[in-house]
C-alpha cells in the first residue's frame, strides 16, 4: 500500500504472534471478556441464504450436498463486473443466493436487490443447466470469516465432478518481477490451478515468489486439499477502482472452454459495461 | 554413539522473529529433497497459495502450495510441516491444541521444533558464547539428557521474572518466538517429548541464521554427513 511520503511507518514483526497477545496469556481472561468475544464471534458469522436450493428438486432435505459442474467466482468489484457485462443476464440466469456478513469494512444483508457499487456476495444459477453455479463477490470478507465462507459455500457443493474458476484482481504493486516494472504492460493476468486442473489456460501462470493471498487463496487452497480442478486468474493493475481497462483484462477468457459456452451479446455487452461505470462516477464529485 | 531406531521424528518451524524456523525447514525440505505428503488443513492460518517454492526445473515449477504443508522422508524416518503464513488473530491458541493433538495421534516419537528469539532482549548470560540454544521437554530429557552435553550444547537460560527487584523466580521467556513457548509448556505438561532448537537473531536477512540452526540441527540428528566439522 502507498503510504505518504515522510510518513513514518511501523514494520510488521514477523514473530507471528505480537508482544501484545502473548502479553495477554498472563492476565486471565474473565467471564465477561469470555462473554464479549463470544458475542463477537456469534455477529461475525457469515450466513449463506438459499433462496432457491440450486440443482436440488424441491422439496429435497436441505443438508444434502447439490451437484455442481462449474462454479465461477468472482472476487472483487472489477472481476464481479466482468461478469456482469459479459456472462450475466437475467434473461439465462436467476439468483439462488446471498451471503449475509457483518466485519469491520462491510456489511451485507440478505436483500438480493443490489446496485453494482454496493458490496455485496450473490449466487446466481444458470437457468438452462441448473449445475452451472456463479458468484459475485464484491464485499470484504475478512480473514477470520474466509474458512467459513469456503465450508459454507463450497462445503454444500458435491465435490465430484465439480469444476471451480476463481477471478480476482491485486495492485501491480504485489508483483515481484526481476525485470522493470516500467515495462510490465498492466494490466495483466496470471493464473494459478490446482494438480487436477488440466484443461488449458488462457494466459502465462504466476511465477515464484509471487504469492496470492485472501479469499482466492482461501478458495484455491480448498480446492487442492479435496482434489478440486480449480484455475485462478488474478488480474495485476494499477487501478483499484472500477474501471474499463481492467474489467477488459478479463477478456482472454471469454475463449477458454468453461467460460465460451456462457458468453453473451459483445455489443451489449459494452453498453452494460458504460452504464456500471457511470453509477460509480456520481459519487466522485467535488465542489470548492 | 548415536544410536536412532523406528522413531519417527517431526520437525516444524515456529513463526518467529525473522522466519528463521520456516527458512529453516525450507533448507531442510529441499536440501533432503523431501516429498509433499499432506496438507495441514486449517482455519488458524492466513491463506495463501503460490507456485512449487522448491521448483528446480520448468516440469516441477507447477505445482501448487498452500499455507501448511507436510513433507516426509521414509528412509530417514523423518516427517516435516512447514508453515508458510502467520496466525489469524486469536487463533494461535486453537492452532497449537491441533498441532499437538495430531502429533499425539500420528504416533510421532519426538518432535523438534525450529525457532528464534530477539538477539536484543538477551540478559547478560545468554549474551556470552553461542547464539543456539536448546530445550527438551522431561519426557524427552531422559531419553537423550546425556547426548546434549556430550555436544556440548547450551540450554536457554531462564531469565529473572522481575529483574533488579526479585532474582530469585525464574522463568522462561522466548521473546519474538510466536507459538514457542507455548507449544514447549503444552508438550511439558502432556508429556510429548519435544525438543526446541533456537537462535537468537535479528529481523534482517536471516538466511544465514537458518543455515546455522540447521547445521545445529545436524549435529544431533545426522541428517547428512557434514563435510566440515561444525564449529
Amino acid at each position: 500500500m502507498a503510504t505518504f511520503f515522510g510518513e513514518v511507518v511501523v514494520a510488521p514483526s514477523r514473530a507471528g504472534v505480537d508482544d501484545e497477545e502473548s502479553a495477554e496469556e498472563s492476565c486471565e481472561e474473565t467471564p465477561e471478556d469470555r462473554e464479549i468475544r463470544r458475542e463477537l464471534e456469534k455477529k461475525r458469522e457469515i450466513d449463506v441464504l438459499w433462496t432457491l436450493k440450486p440443482g436440488a428438486p424441491a422439496g429435497s432435505s436441505a443438508d444434502q450436498p447439490f451437484a455442481c459442474s462449474q462454479f465461477i467466482v468472482a472476487i472483487g468489484h472489477n472481476a464481479a463486473a466482468f461478469l456482469s457485462s459479459f456472462i450475466l443476464d437475467s434473461v439465462c440466469w436467476e439468483v439462488v443466493g446471498v451471503v449475509k456478513l457483518w466485519n469491520e469494512w462491510c456489511r451485507t444483508s440478505n436483500t438480493t436487490n443490489v446496485l453494482p457499487t454496493d458490496s455485496f456476495c450473490l449466487f446466481y444459477q444458470l437457468i438452462s443447466d441448473p449445475t452451472v453455479l456463479l458468484c459475485q463477490c464484491s464485499c470484504y470478507v475478512a480473514e477470520d470469516q474466509q474458512f467459513q465462507w469456503l465450508e459454507k459455500v463450497l462445503g454444500c457443493m458435491r465435490k465430484e465432478g465439480l469444476q471451480v474458476t476463481i477471478l480476482s484482481t491485486c495492485p501491480v504493486a504485489d508483483y515481484k518481477t526481476q525485470e522493470s516494472t516500467l515495462t510490465l504492460p498492466s494490466p495483466f493476468l496470471k493464473a494459478l490451478k490446482t494438480k487436477e486442473f488440466k484443461e488449458q489456460i488462457c494466459c502465462p501462470l504466476l511465477e515464484q515468489p509471487n504469492i496470492v493471498r485472501d479469499l482466492p487463496a482461501a478458495v484455491l487452497s480448498y480446492c487442492q486439499v479435496w482434489h478440486i480442478p480449480a484455475v485462478l486468474y488474478q488480474c495485476y493493475t494499477d487501478i483499484i477502482k472500477l474501471d474499463t481497462i481492467t474489467i477488459e483484462a478479463f477478456k482472454p477468457l471469454l475463449s477458454s472452454k468453461m467460460l465460451k459456452s456462457l458468453v453473451k451479446d459483445v455489443s451489449e455487452s459494452s453498453k452494460i459495461l458504460k452504464k456500471l461505470l457511470t453509477t460509480n462516477e456520481t459519487h466522485n464529485n467535488i465542489y470548492i | 554413539y548415536f544410536v536412532y531406531c523406528g522413531a519417527r521424528v517431526p520437525l516444524q518451524p515456529a513463526v518467529s522473529v525473522g522466519n528463521v524456523g520456516q527458512l529453516a525447514i525450507d533448507l531442510v525440505i529441499s536440501t533432503l529433497d523431501m516429498t509433499k505428503v499432506g496438507y495441514f488443513y486449517t482455519d488458524c492460518l492466513v491463506p495463501m497459495v503460490g507456485n512449487n517454492p522448491y521448483a528446480t526445473a520448468e516440469e516441477n515449477s507447477v505445482e501448487l502450495s498452500i499455507n501448511a504443508e507436510v513433507y516426509s522422508l521414509p528412509s530417514k524416518k523423518l516427517v516435516v510441516l512447514q508453515i508458510r503464513s502467520p496466525f489469524i488473530k486469536n487463533k494461535y491458541r486453537p492452532f497449537c491444541q491441533m498441532l499437538l493433538s495430531w502429533v499425539k495421534s500420528s504416533k510421532c516419537a519426538q518432535v523438534v521444533l525450529l525457532s528464534s528469539s530477539h538477539a536484543y532482549q538477551r540478559d547478560d548470560e545468554q549474551l556470552l558464547g553461542t547464539p543456539l540454544r536448546y530445550l527438551l521437554t522431561p519426557d524427552l530429557e531422559k531419553a537423550f539428557g546425556g547426548l546434549m552435553q556430550e555436544l556440548n550444547w547450551k540450554e536457554m537460560e531462564k531469565v529473572a521474572a522481575y529483574p533488579g527487584i526479585n532474582d530469585t523466580e525464574k522463568i522462561l521467556h522466548i521473546p519474538g518466538g510466536g507459538i514457542t513457548k507455548l507449544l514447549f509448556t503444552e508438550s511439558c505438561s502432556k508429556g510429548i517429548q519435544m525438543a526446541v532448537l533456537l537462535k537468537f537473531c535479528s529481523e534482517g536477512d536471516n538466511i544465514p541464521d537458518a543455515f546455522a540452526l540447521v547445521n545445529y540441527l545436524n549435529e544431533w540428528l545426522q541428517l547428512i554427513k557434514s563435510e566440515v566439522s561444525a564449529v
